[in-house]
């Protein structure tokens, strides 16, 4: 979903080839998952038609190359995209819940799971610190941007944890 | 191991804080305990530490029982062989940072000219040089925090107890705060063991341990240590 719109963001910038868009996204938002040339091409290729770019040849010695520029239209979407809050999304309902819920009701080691998820919780938090001592700016704000998620996910753990008790009569009540 | 709690109970009044708490550490190691409020954690590092004896079980420090020392060779080892930083209140707010980094060297009765060129050399490594002639009184949190930290190493202490070091600090602030004590506690080989309950904070730690309604949980393997 966002690749279209970083493409065009990374364009309105300054006018770039294919190759180029490619290595400033793999550099950026890449992230150790670079961008498959044949989704770039075919990314720019769905914007122009849809008007949101152009794509000028440019003739030389190798194969023909384009250079692609930004419309007017493009760069309102990606001014609309900009502004647009990105949904906070509740997660009333999710796996951990469900997983916790399922093993109080049939009478399993639901303090156990919650252990087990906390240790790989906190795994993954000691490799993103590492990340973070290591790596560019970047790569430190992104670890950062998963390090307090998975920060919330561990003190809904030890919430729970600590409410398995009032959960487990209530689940077995109903 | 360099500390170990064995099967340490320890009570407040008639309310138990630790039952049979088990935990070993190995020299060199940083491990964070962690656990909700009130589970003992704090009271565990208190009794590791010599501050507190259990009412039953035992405390070794490299091979010797720690729990069995009168109060004065407690307090002997805890100025010799171990650092301490807590949340609040360690630092004396009218002495400087240089004064407040020195006292433990000037207690142990290194000679004036020597500590104040330890101390120096320490402020320097928690990027405090500029600092050393102000009042504790009118630093930072941050910065108080880092002349803990001076004054918890400036004695290469074999272990550096840590109470919630970041509790009163942002997450920035916090991060590099962790960042010196480890990295600064790995140079030296001293073993750090932090009360927290960040997960921040623990990330930056060897391995963690959760205390529980007073035990010592392994989350590895979701069993109480023995």
């Amino acid at each position: 979903m966002t690749v279209p719109l970083a493409l065009l963001g990374l364009l309105e910038r300054e006018p770039s080839h294919g190759y180029d868009l490619k290595r400033d996204y793999d550099a950026f938002f890449g992230r150790g998952r670079p961008l498959p040339f044949g989704q770039v091409y075919s990314t720019l290729g769905r914007l122009a038609r849809d008007g949101k770019v152009t794509g000028q040849s440019e003739p030389g010695d190798g194969p023909d190359r384009k250079r692609y520029a930004i419309t007017p239209l493009g760069r309102q979407e990606v001014a609309t995209w900009l502004a647009e809050p990105v949904a906070a999304e509740p997660y009333l309902q999710t796996v951990l819940f469900t997983k916790v819920v399922l093993a109080l009701m049939l009478g399993r080691d639901a303090a156990g799971y919650l252990d087990a998820q906390r240790a790989t919780h906190m795994r993954r938090m000691r490799e993103l610190t590492e990340v973070k001592r290591g790596g560019p700016l970047t790569d430190a704000l992104l670890a950062d941007h998963a390090m307090f998620h998975l920060e919330a996910d561990l003190r809904w753990i030890d919430v729970t944890q600590a409410r398995l008790g009032a959960l487990a009569e209530m689940v077995r009540a109903s | 191991m360099i500390i170990e709690a064995r099967e340490v109970s320890r009570s407040y009044g008639s309310t138990p804080a630790l039952r049979e708490a088990n935990l070993s550490v190995a020299a060199g190691e940083v491990v964070a305990i962690m656990g909700p409020s009130g589970s003992g954690k704090s009271t565990l590092l208190h009794c590791l530490a010599g501050i507190f004896t259990p009412d039953s079980g035992e405390v070794w420090f490299d091979g010797r029982r720690l729990d069995t020392l009168d109060d004065g060779r407690r307090s002997e080892l805890r100025r010799t062989a171990f650092g301490f930083v807590f949340q609040f209140g360690q630092l004396v707010p009218e002495l400087t940072a240089a004064d407040n980094v020195m006292l433990p060297l000037l207690l142990g009765r290194t000679r004036r000219k020597h500590a104040e060129r330890r101390a120096a050399e320490w402020l320097e490594r928690l990027e405090l040089a500029d600092l050393g002639g102000r009042r504790t009184g009118e630093l930072s949190g941050g910065q108080a925090q880092r002349v803990a930290i001076a004054r918890a190493l400036v004695t290469r202490p074999r272990v550096v107890f840590a109470d919630e070091p970041t509790g009163a600090l942002d997450t920035l602030t916090g991060e590099h705060v962790m960042d010196l004590l480890v990295g600064l506690a790995r140079e030296e080989g001293a073993t750090v063991i932090v009360v927290t309950h960040d997960a921040r904070v623990a990330a930056c730690a060897d391995r963690e341990v959760v205390v529980r309604d007073g035990r010592v949980f392994d989350p590895y393997t979701s069993g109480a240590l023995r």
